[in-house]
């Protein structure tokens, strides 16, 4: 076990890309996904439509076909981003598709008599959303928003892989060839994958609990 | 429920301004796509003899033949995961301390860490170990670890969902541990359970690309070959993708047909959503 020791450096930097990769990610995948959510609850049919190919896309392309398809695909036609940017965009782009069915299952949760009855009180409708269905809505998501980032911090690997960008398991990838030790080097990276995402759930699973109720 | 119902039918000037609204939308989009094709054909990406490839028959069938071998390990990592869960489901659900601890800890390890992690560890890691599993197994060993773990997760929220009511009438009729689960328990959780499982298999199949990186020559990685090959990467890849897209989209609406059509509807015995989400299952209608 002497590798990990020698190169304890090397996973501490790849576990803080690791991290701060997730981090950004998801912050992108929230925004993306509020608006694919608020797209798929307009009264506009297409922008319906919209949201809905947009999550189905993401449902449907595995996560390694659409990096490569960024990462490779979109400097063919000039546009090229650097590695991490491009991990960024990936994992926010497939994760929004997540975290916008999560954000409208949310919503649906609220049963329909609260935003009538916020209605006939007269509220308006951000009012409504704002002060009734949301306050509702959030608690119910915490577990799955929970999970989707946890999720994430997994996927990051994916990306990171094809785009050689030196997060925790790109780092354990070249250490595994380079000291010919990959047994000992996976190892070590399972464990530290396990450090940095057990208290993840347990911390998501205390706090669903703690703010979950029964209607 | 497709719009908010805290949504009032518009009036005369709502309707005018939501026509407005999606006027503006059209065109934002068709501008979009008319951008993307047209930078495509400044940069010759659709240039006939960029595509020219798949005018070959023999292309088609080596890409065929790609999907042939993800669906194959796609189907053995599923048979075993779902085997491999429903003993760990049993293990976590057990009586006995050694048993139960055993698999929370297989089950909660094998969930927190990423799948490729796995199939590496399998492809670089095991023959070290004097275990050469290849890629074919590679995939099939990071597939069942991950999986396993996820749909012991959904066996056990299962059973744990039917209400304990049958449990003890089962257990008043003198039925055994086995007997019920067998009889009372697992018949009735199966039901309840198929839609996740469902969608947890389409995930399975999704993640079957991975393999791609442990040189699996499946769907990804006969793409990647034939781009390099022929010279038109992005369109080789693109045309995988295009594949991988009809196919998982047609494998999620079966799967969420299952959930709107199930055969008994045992209202008591719904997962929760939430436990659909936790396991990466996502689909609450």
């Amino acid at each position: 076990m002497d590798v990990i020791a020698d190169n304890l450096d090397s996973y501490l930097g790849g576990i803080a890309v690791t991290l701060w990769l997730s981090v950004l990610s998801f912050l992108l995948a929230v925004a993306i996904g509020v608006v694919v959510a608020t797209f798929r609850v307009s009264p506009l049919r297409l922008a319906r439509t919209l949201g809905a190919v947009y999550v189905e896309v993401f449902f449907s392309l595995p996560l390694l076909v659409w990096a490569l398809l960024f990462f490779f695909g979109l400097p063919k036609v000039g546009i090229a981003y650097p590695p991490f940017t491009s991990a960024v965009i990936v994992l926010g782009t497939f994760t929004g598709a997540l975290v916008g069915e999560a954000l409208r299952s949310g919503i649906n949760t609220v049963p329909s008599g609260q935003g009538e009855a916020a209605r006939a009180v007269g509220l308006r409708f951000w009012q409504v959303l704002g002060l009734v269905v949301l306050p509702q809505a959030l608690r119910t998501m915490i577990g799955p928003l929970g999970s989707i980032l946890l999720a994430l911090v997994r996927n990051s690997a994916v990306a990171a892989i094809a785009m050689s960008v030196d997060d925790l398991m790109w780092r354990s990838d070249q250490l595994a060839t380079s000291t010919a030790q990959p047994v000992a080097v996976l190892t070590g990276t399972f464990v530290a994958y396990l450090i940095l995402t057990v208290p993840g759930t347990w911390l998501v699973n205390a706090l669903a609990r703690r703010y979950r109720f029964t209607r | 429920m497709t719009v908010a119902s805290f949504l009032d039918p518009p009036g005369p000037r709502g309707r005018r301004r939501q026509q407005i609204a999606t006027g503006v939308t059209a065109v934002v989009v068709v501008a979009v796509v008319v951008v993307a094709l047209r930078r495509l054909a400044d940069r010759g990406q659709l240039d006939g003899d960029r595509w020219e490839v798949f005018a070959q028959r023999s292309v088609w069938t080596f890409y065929l033949r790609g999907f042939a071998r993800t669906l194959q390990a796609g189907a053995v990592g599923g048979a075993l995961s779902l085997a491999l869960g429903l003993g760990l489901a049993f293990g976590r659900l057990a009586r006995g301390r050694p048993v139960r601890w055993a698999a929370t800890a297989w089950i909660e390890a094998f969930r927190a860490v990423p799948l490729v992690l796995l199939m590496f560890f399998a492809f670089l890691g095991l023959p070290r170990l004097g275990l050469d599993p290849g890629p074919f197994w590679s995939v099939v060993i990071g597939l069942t670890g991950y999986n396993s773990a996820v749909f012991a997760e959904i066996f056990r929220a299962g059973i744990l969902a039917l209400p304990a009511g049958q449990t003890e009438a089962a257990d008043a009729i003198g039925l055994r541990y086995w007997q019920s689960m067998r009889f009372v328990v697992v018949p009735q959780a199966a039901r309840a359970m198929v839609p996740a499982i469902a969608s947890q298999l389409v995930v399975l199949l999704k993640d079957t690309s991975l393999g791609a990186l442990v040189s699996y020559e499946e769907l990804l990685r006969r793409a990647q070959i034939t781009g390099e090959f022929a010279r038109s990467p992005l369109q080789a890849l693109a045309v995988a993708a295009l594949f991988f897209a009809v196919v998982i989209f047609a494998l999620n609406h079966l799967a969420r047909r299952l959930e709107r059509h199930r055969p008994t509807p045992l209202a008591a015995a719904e997962i929760p959503p939430e436990t659909l989400l936790t396991t990466g299952a996502v689909r609450a209608a």
